[in-house]
């Protein structure tokens, strides 16, 4: 209460001044033990914590049960942690904790490039290896970026699948995501080239942009069928364009006559692959993904790598891989799904 | 002062000692259980005892302490402001495209708390001379200072600051673990404590909320201090952004998105009443810091984010409930003597005269 009686308020004021002091000093004085906090006490600190964009993310679930499985593996100890939305401040207080808790090793997701650079830093700085996967942060902020695909292999595949599926001629045109989509555009751009330079009788009619939203790619898809009656296929590099245009295309006259392919995930793409609107189309193995990451921070923690351009680390059942420039390292191909497969994955 | 005499007349005569009253109010009960939590995060959650807990933990609230200043002021006068999570994305945009078109860092700062004082003003307006109501004015100015900040800059991010700068955001008072930040929070604090508990300004905020024609009568001007009150809450809103800015190295629209949500909950929970008229800054400050360190205690014990909004929704509706079972078992109590009071008042009821 507010009430008129400052004794009253004088005694609830020292309260909280105490419980501030008492936050505040009790935090001070024990600062000796919590050097090491959390780690395993043995020579190197296996404690690996993933950090995905966001939680409940089927993706990301699949991911981080390939880091599981690795650090399972090699006798670390996993944990995952969250914000419950892929926001980019709301990672910070994730690795702040892991900061705190000393573990060996961070393997995140970055929400943003930029926002949690400084937390990141800090981790470091408290002695956590921290490795990139999926989305990187500047190289400067991270120990390893573990780079899913290159922008060249995923142009490349998209195309090499078109190519085949169209029998090497005719009419395509491509479904992207908005119209100042970064890493679309790249891909577009070494499409364009690679259809140029490797398959000169396809003819790339319009690049149209679904926005990355289900019901203006679908709109987009059907747009694109009745401008050119002659299309003959459809690439898709967005896995919310590649649905909604599979989506239209099952339903439509045109199933099985006109090709689609692109980036998906496995679930949203399966129905389409057992009923033929889809062949095959194309992603990485995220499993394989945090399975990579997991043995690269090991590496780092184990000091068999520190991130320099030429180390060499080994990954299990993957084999062994090199640090490239930026101290980023390469997953490999993409990889691609066809009606063999699928049933593989649940992502 | 006559609005003085009025508040004071109404709690006089209390037949418990003052120290017994004192227990048994709201926000001693939050400053109580923010100290149990603490003792008990220390006994038991690993790290928990490190500094760097103390740091972070007043880092990642210190946006939420500073605007709940305000924010108390305003719902004590059965006000709200809803935008204010809004205005730090504003002035978080307006400090990323000042300093990145070459202003001196500062002078960015000022324009963003200028802009946040500008919008707060704007709130007040809509409030107080076109009298629409607050919750409707903020509702709809969430969204549009919001779509004017993410409009200014898209979804990209300005992320390149001074580092003088970014690091005074995130340094701490030499040999504590305690943010530099805190320093300007606890001299705001006491100015705001000052303000709304020991001045006549402070009491005729109690009687705007408790009845405001009512206080209208007694000569207090209601409209210009709500007014001044929505200034205040978007000036501050406005630092918070350039203070979030550095902390974050990072100008976003979408930053700080939601959090006027936490910053009323804190208030909620630190003891004032969402119908206005009750309420005290040593309740609401021991709020956020219960909500924070609740927070960072559970996540150190590796407690899934879901549930850690649980447990915090739940703490929240048991905080309200608590005061709901309490003001119905008063109203037993003192059944014949409540029956008189206007619905909504949760003030404790006078004993009945001996």
């Amino acid at each position: 209460m507010f009430g008129p009686n400052p004794k009253r308020r004088a005694g609830t004021a020292v309260a909280l001044a105490l419980g501030i002091a008492l936050l505040a000093t009790g935090c001070g004085n024990d600062s000796s033990d919590s050097g090491g906090g959390g780690g395993d006490g043995g020579d190197a600190n296996l404690a690996i914590t993933f950090l995905p964009k966001n939680l409940g993310n089927p993706y990301f679930d699949t991911s981080n049960a390939g880091g599981a499985e690795a650090i399972e593996e090699f006798g670390g100890s996993y944990e995952e942690v969250g914000p419950t939305e892929a926001s980019p401040t709301s990672q910070v207080s994730f690795i702040q904790t892991a900061a705190q808790q000393g573990v060996g090793a961070l393997v995140v997701s970055a929400n943003d490039p930029e926002a949690i650079c400084d937390a990141l830093d800090e981790a470091r700085s408290a002695d956590v290896k921290v490795v990139t996967f999926d989305s990187d942060t500047n190289p400067e902020c991270r120990d390893l970026f573990i780079n899913q695909a290159s922008a060249e292999g995923i142009a490349k595949v998209q195309v090499d699948l078109i190519a085949e599926q169209i029998g090497g001629s005719g009419q395509i045109a491509i479904l992207s995501a908005s119209a100042n989509a970064t890493n679309q555009n790249a891909w577009i751009e070494m499409m364009e080239a690679e259809l140029e330079a490797s398959h000169p009788d396809i003819e790339l009619v319009e690049v149209v942009y679904g926005d990355d939203d289900d019901q203006t790619s679908f709109d987009k898809t059907a747009a694109l069928l009745q401008t050119y009656p002659e299309l003959k296929g459809i690439v898709s590099p967005t896995t919310v364009g590649i649905a909604a245009a599979a989506r239209y295309l099952s339903t439509s006259e045109h199933k099985g006559t006109v090709a689609l392919t692109g980036l998906g995930t496995p679930n949203q793409m399966r129905e389409y692959v057992k009923d033929g609107t889809v062949t095959a189309f194309a992603l990485w193995n995220p499993a394989d993904l945090g399975y990579l990451a997991a043995f690269a921070a090991q590496a780092l923690v184990t000091g068999e790598i520190t991130g320099e351009e030429g180390d060499t680390f080994e990954a299990g059942r993957l084999g062994s891989y090199e640090v490239g420039a930026d101290a980023a390292v390469l997953l490999g191909d993409p990889f691609v799904f066809n009606a063999e497969n699928i049933d593989d994955f649940d992502f | 002062m006559t609005a003085t005499e009025v508040a004071v007349r109404t709690y006089k005569p209390h037949a418990r000692p003052a120290w017994r009253r004192a227990l048994l109010t709201r926000e001693t009960a939050i400053v109580v259980i923010l100290v149990l939590v603490v003792v008990v995060s220390l006994a038991t959650v690993p790290n928990f005892d490190s500094p760097l807990t103390a740091t972070y933990l007043l880092r990642d609230v210190a946006p939420i302490l500073l605007i709940a200043l305000p924010m108390t002021l305003i719902i004590v006068t059965e006000e709200i402001d809803l935008s204010v999570a809004s205005i730090v994305g504003l002035a978080s945009v307006v400090t990323g495209l000042l300093t990145q078109a070459g202003l001196p860092f500062p002078l960015a700062a000022l324009a963003a708390v200028l802009v946040g004082t500008l919008a707060g003003a704007f709130n007040g307006f809509l409030v107080t001379v076109v009298g629409l109501p607050s919750l409707a004015v903020t509702i709809g100015t969430l969204a549009l200072f919001r779509g004017i900040a993410v409009g200014l800059l898209g979804t990209t991010a300005i992320t390149d600051f001074p580092e003088s700068w970014t690091d005074l955001a995130k340094a701490n008072i030499p040999g504590t673990p305690i943010p530099v930040v805190m320093i300007l929070f606890a001299i705001l604090a006491v100015v705001f404590a000052v303000l709304l508990h020991f001045t006549p300004y402070g009491r005729s905020l109690y009687a705007i909320g408790l009845n405001k024609d009512a206080a209208a009568f007694s000569g207090i001007d209601v409209a210009r201090t709500k007014f001044q009150l929505f200034v205040l809450s978007g000036a501050v809103s406005g630092f918070a952004g350039v203070y979030f800015t550095l902390l974050y190295s990072n100008a976003r629209g979408d930053n700080a998105m939601g959090m006027e949500l936490q910053i009323i909950a804190a208030v909620l929970l630190g003891g004032v009443s969402i119908f206005g008229g009750r309420g005290a800054l040593h309740g609401v400050i021991a709020g956020v810091l219960l909500i924070g360190t609740l927070g960072s205690a559970l996540r150190l014990a590796g407690i899934s984010s879901d549930i850690i909004n649980v447990i915090t929704g739940l703490l929240l509706i048991a905080s309200v409930v608590s005061t709901s079972l309490l003001a119905w078992l008063q109203t037993r109590r003192f059944g014949a003597l409540s029956r008189r009071r206007r619905p909504g008042d949760d003030r404790r009821p006078q004993p009945a005269p001996q």
